[in-house]
């Protein structure tokens, strides 16, 4: 009996690690290629200059004025969106669970909306918004905000409204408000810091999608990293995929940092234990 | 924010002094009286509150009892101001306040479900409400300390709420909800996700430490038990009202409803007819309750007689016969069967059970304490 057991583990240990090898693989190779295609002389011999280049950011700024340019647009748009994202979201989701519990339903499939619309079709319904919003605040990149806060719904709304689900929002609140509380010291000392990792979790999201996000930019004519790294390939292609890999690098990395944030919560959930 | 610091009038050492005290309450300068006004409000088609009036002298502990869905939990969030009601006024020390919110009421809450901040330790939950007075770092420190150890749990200060039990967090909650030294402490059936015996506990330290802080307090529980051990005043709600109000003692002994009597405690419902001022059961006259028949006039009605008001005596020719006996310790149940099919449940001694066995053939004699009565 115990045999049966231990030989069912064992054949699952080895299916799970067959799994992980061929992801890791599939995932790997292209990111490898990559790296080999920065690093590869056409005579054969290595070479690392292409990345020397790549960290020495006053002369990449004067050599790719433009690739410059769309990292710094992309780096502001992240923090923009990062901010938009948690200033509209977290106190709107709070507010339905307390007060308007009725309009859950209708938040989430509001929230969930962008993810069933191609992107193609989204800049359809975009482009004449844009044509207000160059009118209004003129044509800059970081404009591309408003419409990567709505890109990014479907997956920091899901995040935060887990986080939130962990806690007994309204309980909380109120023993707050009835210790003296406004509703911005409810927000501010007592909901965010109980869905810190939630909160993490939307930001890296958001941080990744903005990174590697190119159709709509591309369509509504706006410059980003992406858009520039596309650019860039005519002239250096050496530097966009070196560009392109370290932009999936970062994003692999927060992503993973991001499992592992969560990780670490739920260790902290299983150490609950009753001390009477 | 309208918060005075008030000095702490006793400091942990008195603590353990607590015990000798007797059970009148003693209102400290700060206790003051509550009165709730004509309240009502309403959830769709249900009358959460309908026209409920309360009134609470400075330093009582008033329990709130009633069925489930009664209205019990909304008057005490009206009273926090965590409720609107649509018509009413909540005056507290004889401010109407019926418009300030939750936040500048100066309330300390418990709530049944468990409320800790979890990502704070218990001294630190229990801060929070200083921090937010402004009073200074050390002395929150000291004064969040103390409260630890007047809810004697001092030895736990550090601890997270997840490493708590339910009661050690209900306790903290509650050195929370005092530490602010709030006008009025409400709680809304704090002990009702603890085990029996952490409940009679823990209810019995409540009562002690509202003597001591004589804060005006509002206990909500459907828990009669629990009510008639706490309070003062018991005031029995139904269907968003009060059906009566009144010492533990009252309300157990002369309900002034056939509601209350049989909500508070168990009630035979026995045939009987009214004359005067006294109603016959079983062919005993019975006292009546004053103002109980008042609306029934004479005639044929349902007394409502305790168990522990019904006698047994073991006797040949009695026209009862013992159905049934439950053990519940010191005093056990029994039910008896009348010729005309009436079931009458006596309490008796556990002592006398073994004369009781099922089928015995006994008399019934009822005690001459005042019944309510109902139209049959
Ligand atoms: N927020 C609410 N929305 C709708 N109905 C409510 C709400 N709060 C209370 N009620 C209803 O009002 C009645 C009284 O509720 P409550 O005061 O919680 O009763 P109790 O605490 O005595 O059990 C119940 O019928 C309940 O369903
Ligand atoms: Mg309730």
């Amino acid at each position: 009996m115990a045999g049966v057991t231990a030989r069912r583990a064992r054949k699952q240990r080895a299916f799970r690690w067959i799994v992980v090898i061929v992801l890791g693989l599939f995932f790997l190779v292209p990111l490898f290629a990559m790296l080999m295609f920065t690093i590869r002389e056409p005579d054969g011999h290595y070479t690392f200059e292409t990345w020397r280049q790549f960290f020495d950011w006053p002369q990449l700024a004067s050599t790719y004025p433009d690739l410059w340019t769309g990292m710094r647009s992309s780096g502001e748009l992240v923090l923009l969106t990062v901010a938009l994202m948690l200033v509209l979201l977290v106190p709107t989701v709070v507010w339905v669970r307390l007060r308007l519990p009725w309009l859950r339903r209708v938040i989430e499939f509001i929230c969930l909306l962008p993810l069933t619309i191609p992107a193609i079709v989204l800049v359809v319904g975009l482009a004449p918004v844009y044509a207000w919003v160059t009118y209004f605040l003129g044509g800059s990149p970081m404009t591309l905000t408003f419409a990567y806060t709505v890109l990014v719904l479907p997956y920091a709304y899901r995040a935060i409204d887990a986080g939130l689900s962990g806690i007994d929002v309204k309980t909380l609140s109120e023993a707050a408000r009835s210790l003296g509380s406004s509703w911005g010291t409810v927000m501010w000392r007592v909901v965010l810091p109980n869905i810190r990792s939630a909160v993490l979790s939307a930001s890296f999201l958001t941080v990744a999608l903005v990174l590697g996000e190119f159709t709509i930019a591309s369509l509504l004519n706006r410059t980003n990293l992406q858009v520039a790294v596309e650019l860039l390939g005519k002239s250096s292609a050496t530097m966009s995929v070196a560009v392109s890999l370290a932009a999936l690098v970062l994003a692999f990395i927060l992503l993973f940092a991001l499992s592992f944030a969560g990780r670490r919560r739920g260790q902290n959930r299983r150490s609950i234990r009753e001390t009477s | 924010m309208t918060f005075q610091e008030r000095p702490l009038d006793r400091d942990a050492s008195s603590v353990g002094a607590a015990g000798g005290r007797d059970t009148v309450p003693t209102p400290t300068s700060n206790s003051v009286a509550v009165h709730l006004n004509g309240l009502r409000r309403r959830f769709g088609g249900v009358q959460a509150l309908d026209n409920l009036d309360l009134e609470m002298a400075p330093g009582e502990l008033i329990a709130l009892l009633g069925p489930s869905g009664c209205g019990k939990t909304t008057a005490l969030r009206v009273l926090a101001g965590l409720e609107d009601a649509d018509s009413g006024r909540v005056l507290v020390g004889g401010k109407d306040i019926t418009e300030l919110p939750a936040n500048r009421r100066d309330m300390g809450m418990v709530f049944q479900a468990y409320s800790l901040f979890p990502h704070l330790t218990a001294l630190q939950n229990v801060e929070f409400g200083l921090g937010l007075r402004r009073v200074r770092s050390a002395q929150r420190r000291e004064r969040a300390g103390a409260m630890l150890d007047l809810v004697g749990i001092g030895t736990h200060a550090d601890r997270y709420p997840h490493q708590l039990s339910g009661g050690q967090q209900q306790r903290v909650a509650l050195a929370r909800a005092l530490a602010i030294q709030p006008q009025v402490l409400l709680l809304d059936e704090p002990l009702s996700a603890l085990d029996a015996k952490v409940r009679v506990q823990l209810r019995d330290e409540i009562r002690r430490i509202q003597l001591e802080v004589g804060t005006t307090t509002l206990f909500v529980t459907h828990d009669q038990e629990e009510a008639l051990a706490v309070a003062d005043r018991v005031g029995v709600m139904r269907a968003g009202r009060l059906e009566q109000l009144g010492p533990p003692d009252e309300v157990y002994q002369r309900p002034s409803t056939a509601f209350v009597a049989d909500f508070v405690g168990l009630s035979n419902r026995l045939p009987g007819t009214v004359s005067g001022d006294r109603v016959e059961v079983l062919g005993t006259a019975l006292p009546l309750v004053p103002g109980a028949a008042s609306g029934i006039g004479s005639g044929a009605v349902n007394a409502l007689v305790r168990p522990e008001a019904v006698d047994l005596a073991v006797d040949p020719d009695g026209r009862g016969r013992v159905l049934a006996a439950s053990f519940l310790g010191p005093t056990s149940r029994v039910s008896v069967a009348m010729p005309d099919e009436t079931m009458v449940v006596a309490q008796v001694a556990s002592a006398l059970l073994p004369e009781l066995a099922p089928g015995t053939a006994v008399r019934i004699e009822l005690r001459p304490v005042p019944v309510v009565v109902e139209a049959a």
